[in-house]
């Protein structure tokens, strides 16, 4: 297991040094000196290189790549160019929006998937089957975007019961936070509620046509009981996979639900910072959320690597 | 053949002519604008309705479906022109260093998603339909190569390539007339998920303004432009969101159905 602990380990650094290349590298190709574009056509070549030399771009590249990736390391970003506040602390801000709100997406897309999954499989080619199904095969194709869109115009606008947008901030209590995070949450989870439920649908009837499943049937338990002690156990490998993927996925889709609601997460953070060439700003937060991606993926390998020692021995 | 296979060739066709009809003809010319006649629901005159400039929507609709194929289509082809050559040099050197560098660069693609390889080469680059492509593109490089890997290691497995290799040829060689012919069911059914993916991604950069630039019609932006006026003008956003979900949903049925038609027991990886 340490064996196998440390090599995934290795690999871990290696794709975390070999993105953080790529990812320094794009931006190095994007045309536009920092400096002048925050000083405007008119400065002075003093004031000029006084602001590289204090943004730290009047070193090679070399250097300022193994700058930047050592800063992060030490838990500094560098200083955003147009606001000229540490970019770390802006992530640490947004992260207090968009981190909650994938992992309430999550819960509520394993909650949605969990049932659904559960009782098409127990019903295979019976209505309910076809029918939880069916709506899973709507949920895929249902852009979460626009799902959100229309919850805004039924929850928000007719019935009132959210708000359409914004974040009513922490600090108003848990129950005031979660509540502008709900509606997005729901849009999110919609879709990979259903992906998720379809697996957990294959999952369980893989594991239905054990063997060891007969022989749980054969020594008396009800298919109800062997379901529950021994098939949603075994199904959970190939769940937590789909969870763990997932995981890229809501991150990646909470940068578009946080414009139809106005969040103030990472992704309207990179798009702001886009717009006004902030580009530290934008290479950060690409770097942190594939850190997080690479990161979850090492973790459920490691999980796996725990529950099925069979998987250690594969590299 | 299933009810899938004939319900998604259905659905999907009826979006593939929409959008060549489009290049001949459209009920109104898709770009004129009508300020007095705006933001009509659906009527005898205008199918679906016209938008805040009084732009006929069922025109913009036909037209947008081209975007929409277009950008799938040409990113769908550059997963596979890439992702399948890789897929099969990796299965021929299983276990080599070249094997291990393939797979190790497709896990370092998939910590990218298509979304961030947008964010990215926008920031650089500018947004754009090209950018749009390639940054789809990208992202359908691993998924081909996976699928295609984990097909062929199980081939070179079987009897008649072990007799294709006594006869004398070489791996490329094998690779191209042998395992290719052989794992072609399994990528048309891959591409066809990453097709309809690919509509989605579409749609969901040009809403947040990262895709097709105007005047291109693309419907994720007429949705973005809805956002604004959904309270009062719901047709703006539920058609644009109906046309998208029709033709992923069609593409996603074709592709199940594809699968049980062409082979029973090929699967595929789905996520």
């Amino acid at each position: 297991m340490l064996r196998y602990a440390l090599k995934r380990l290795l690999s871990l650094v290696l794709s975390l040094a070999v993105a953080s290349v790529v990812i320094f590298a794009v931006i190095e190709v994007a045309p536009g000196d920092p400096a002048s574009f925050m000083l405007g056509v008119n400065a002075q070549a003093d004031t000029l290189a006084a602001l590289r030399a204090e943004l730290g771009l009047d070193v090679s590249k070399i250097e300022r790549y193994f700058n930047w990736v050592g800063g992060m390391l030490a838990g500094d970003f560098g200083t955003s160019y147009t606001y000229r506040t540490p970019v770390s602390q802006m992530i640490a801000d947004r992260l207090w929006v968009s981190l909650p709100l994938a992992i309430y997406a999550l819960t509520l897309s394993t909650l949605i998937a969990f049932p659904a999954g559960l009782y098409a499989a127990a019903r295979r080619g019976k209505p309910g089957d076809v029918a939880v199904m069916g709506a899973t095969q709507l949920g895929i194709a249902v852009p979460n975007f626009w799902f959100a869109m229309m919850l805004v115009l039924v929850f928000a606008i007719n019935l009132r019961w959210f708000n359409a947008g914004g974040f009513a901030g922490w600090e108003n209590g848990l129950w005031t936070g979660l509540q502008s995070l709900t509606l997005p949450a729901i849009a999110l989870a919609l879709p990979q509620g259903a992906i998720l439920a379809r697996v957990m649908r294959s999952a369980l009837l893989d594991i239905l046509a054990e063997d060891f499943m007969r022989t749980a049937r054969a020594k008396g338990l009800s298919r109800r009981q062997a379901l529950w002690r021994h098939g949603v156990r075994n199904a959970l490998i190939p769940v937590l996979t789909i969870i763990g993927l997932q995981f890229s996925f809501l991150l990646a889709g909470s940068i578009i639900i946080e414009q139809v609601f106005y969040l103030p997460g990472l992704g309207r953070l990179v798009f702001q910072a886009i717009s006004a060439r902030d580009l530290i700003v934008v290479e950060s937060v690409v770097m942190l959320l594939v850190f997080a991606v690479i990161m979850v993926n090492f973790l459920v390998d490691l999980a796996y690597a725990a529950v099925d020692p069979r998987l250690r021995s594969r590299t | 053949m299933s009810r899938n296979l004939i319900l998604g060739a259905a659905l999907s066709s009826m979006v593939v002519l929409a959008a060549l009809v489009s290049f001949v003809w459209t009920p109104h010319d898709h770009a004129a604008l009508d300020i007095p006649a705006k933001l009509q629901p659906p009527n005898v005159q205008h199918w679906f309705g016209t938008d805040h400039f009084g732009r006929d929507m069922f025109s913009m609709i036909m037209v947008g479906a081209r975007t929409s194929i277009a950008v799938a289509l040409v990113a769908v082809g550059i997963g596979m022109a890439l992702g399948v050559p890789l897929g099969l040099t990796a299965a021929a050197r299983k276990g080599s260093w070249l094997d291990e560098v393939i797979m190790r660069g497709n896990d370092l693609v998939f910590a990218f998603p298509s979304l961030v390889i947008a964010i990215l080469i926008t920031a650089v680059f500018g947004a754009g339909a090209i950018n749009a492509i390639i940054a789809i593109g990208i992202f359908n490089i691993p998924v081909f190569a996976r699928i295609t890997r984990g097909a062929a290691l199980s081939l070179w497995e079987r009897e008649f390539i072990l007799a294709a290799r006594v006869s004398g040829k070489g791996a490329a060689r094998i690779s191209a007339e042998h395992i290719l012919p052989n794992v072609a069911n399994l990528l048309i059914v891959q591409g066809t998920i990453q097709f309809s993916l690919g509509i989605l991604a579409e749609a969901g950069l040009s809403y947040v303004g990262l895709g097709a630039q105007p005047p291109t019609p693309s419907w994720g932006r007429m949705l973005a432009d809805a956002q604004t006026m959904v309270s009062f003008a719901p047709h703006l956003a539920l058609i644009p969101g109906f046309a998208i979900i029709v033709t992923v949903l069609g593409l996603n049925l074709l592709g199940d159905g594809l699968r049980d038609w062409l082979d029973p027991r090929i699967r595929v990886a789905r996520v």
